[in-house]
Parts: structure tokens; C-alpha cells; sequence
């Protein structure tokens, strides 16, 4: 089975991210003034062949523990999907 | 004569100014490609700074697993010299032969100019040469330079005295800005326990002659003179 995942790994909540407030100040520059909270991160997508659906999951959380997201500054979540 | 090895990654910029500041310093320096799975018997490794694989996904985060890093990794745990230099360091972050990471500048932009920075810790391979405390002039010029760690490893580090250089404080008259990058603790540059593996953020084998101004920098090359390959380390690169 092919599988197609979604990661998206975003900086650590306790961290400063400097790009989502310079991306909250230019929104309210624009007169957004609501927004709040703004956070930049990251999305993946792959492709994964594997047996089952939990199966893929797994593999994939070894790719992010390994490579696509650094714990000591990030966390990241998945999405699993039929390709 | 001392055989150090100058890593090249595809991006790396800073290769043949770490080159030329190691052989000013009297040492054997020679390029290894990021290809390349052996050291060829280096005493010493400097992985220099850069832009490695574009700094696609995080600095340093693919360079880690270049061929050539799985040598580095097994040179460092025999107790071998690393330096790793701006991305350098990124990359010693990355393979987790140093704690903590190195992420987006607090200011957002490039910096690249002259700091000043104080000498923490004189017990390294790379450092030896300066006197305790010792404030120098280095230039800076990086994007992703702030250093964060859990509030458990920056105690360590301190309790450790694992800091090797710190950003001069804003309290204390300089005329640049101090910590240029929003780094925790103003640290510049840490070390591994035993002070064999160094990263540090600015660029000494970029003052590392006169000609250039103060050559603060040539410390960390002139350290390496009083080091002395351990036996261990020696059964290694003959290997």
C-alpha cells in the first residue's frame, strides 16, 4: 500500500519565533489587527509505501525523529492519508 | 607535523580561509570532500562555515549525514580534535556531538560584522593558547546563530564551564552591539566535556593574520600546537 503523509513540524511552543511575530506585526500593518498568536513552521509531504497505515506512521516518525525535525527545537504532527 | 583535515561540503565557504589560517599555524592542512569516508589520518578536523546542501530543511541538518560525517563522528568519540566553525557548529549540533541548536537569528536578519566576545574556557584543544578571559574581535556573518538549549543543558553547560566563548554583555562598554543574535546565556561557542570538540559561532580564520587587522582569531589554530595526539587517537589514524 502506498500511503501519503502530511508532516508538519512547528518550533517548540516555550521558544521565541521571531518569524511569527514579524509576521503578526506586518499583519496588523495590514489592519488585521485580530490576528494573534502567529507561529511559523514547516509542511512535508511524502509518499510511503507500506504494509498498513500504522505501519507508515511509524516509519515516517523515525524520518522525523532522525531528519525532518530537529527535538530539540521542534515538534511535529502527522497526517496519514490513502495515496 | 599535526595533519589537519578541512571538511568541503557543497556550500561550504569558508574552507580554504580555515585551510590557510591551520598551515599559518604550522599544521599539515588538507581538504576532504563531503563524499570522501575516511580522514586520511587526521589529528585534527574542521568542519568550516558555509551554507552546506543550501541549508535546505534546518543548517547543517543534511551536511550530518554526509559520508564523511560517519568518520568525523567516529574521530570525535576516539577523543580526536573537532572545530566546527558558524556552519560548522550548526552541523556539530546536529550530529549531537554538541547540545542544544542553532535557530534563526532573534532579529531575523543576517548578521555580518565585528563582535566582541570573551574566552569562557581555555581548556580545549582550540583554545589553550589564550589567556583566561581574554576578549577578542571576531567577525560574525550568519542567519541562523541563536543558541537555545533546555534550561537543563544551559545549567550543565555552565555548571560544566562547557562555554567556550560568550557575546561581551550589553552592560559593558562596546562599541558593537552585543549578542548579535539573541543566543541564550550570550553563548557564542560551547565545547563537549573533555574540550576536544568546539563550536563556536564567529570566524577566527577570518583575523587570522595582520594583514587583516588584530589576528585574534589565530588562537584557535596556534592552540593546536601544544595539543598532542593521544595514543588511542594515534592507533586510530594509522588504522
Amino acid at each position: 500500500m502506498s500511503y501519503r503523509v502530511h508532516v508538519r513540524v512547528m518550533p517548540r511552543e516555550s521558544l521565541l519565533d521571531p518569524q511569527g511575530q514579524a509576521v503578526e506585526h506586518a499583519l496588523t500593518a495590514l489592519g488585521f489587527g485580530e490576528a494573534a498568536g502567529v507561529r511559523v513552521g514547516r509542511a512535508i509531504e511524502l509518499e510511503v509505501a507500506a504494509p498498513s497505515r500504522a505501519e507508515a506512521e511509524a516509519r515516517v516518525r523515525q524520518m522525523c525523529d532522525k531528519l525532518l525535525a530537529n527535538p530539540v527545537t521542534e515538534d511535529y504532527r502527522l497526517q496519514v492519508e490513502d495515496a | 607535523m599535526l595533519k589537519v583535515a578541512v571538511v568541503r561540503f557543497p556550500g561550504s565557504n569558508c574552507d580554504l580561509d580555515s585551510l590557510r589560517a591551520a598551515e599559518r599555524a604550522g599544521t599539515h592542512a588538507y581538504f576532504v570532500w563531503h563524499r570522501d569516508t575516511g580522514l586520511q589520518g587526521a589529528d585534527v578536523v574542521i568542519l568550516p562555515g558555509g551554507f552546506s546542501y543550501g541549508d535546505y530543511l534546518r543548517s547543517g541538518a543534511i551536511a550530518r549525514f554526509s559520508p564523511i560525517m560517519q568518520a568525523v563522528q567516529r574521530h570525535a568519540a576516539d577523543g580526536g580534535p573537532v572545530l566546527g566553525i558558524c556552519n560548522g557548529f550548526q552541523i556539530l549540533c546536529e550530529a549531537h556531538l554538541l547540545p542544544g541548536a542553532l535557530m534563526r537569528n532573534a532579529g531575523l536578519t543576517f548578521v555580518s560584522k565585528p563582535v566582541d566576545v570573551t574566552v569562557e574556557r581555555t581548556e580545549t584543544v582550540f583554545t589553550c593558547a589564550y589567556g583566561a578571559g581574554a576578549r577578542l574581535r571576531l567577525p560574525v556573518a550568519h542567519g541562523d546563530g541563536r543558541f537555545v538549549a533546555t534550561d537543563d543543558t544551559l545549567r550543565m553547560l555552565e555548571a560544566e564551564g562547557r562555554v567556550v566563548l560568550r557575546y561581551v554583555p550589553a552592560s559593558e562598554a562596546s562599541p558593537l552591539q552585543p549578542n548579535p543574535n539573541g543566543s541564550a546565556n550570550h553563548i557564542a561557542g560551547i565545547s563537549n566535556a573533555a574540550g576536544t570538540v568546539v563550536g563556536i559561532m564567529p570566524h577566527p580564520e577570518r583575523v587570522a593574520e595582520s594583514l587583516l587587522g588584530a589576528p585574534d582569531g589565530l588562537g584557535f589554530f596556534t592552540s593546536l600546537a601544544a595539543w598532542r595526539p593521544r595514543a588511542s587517537t594515534l592507533n586510530v589514524t594509522s588504522r
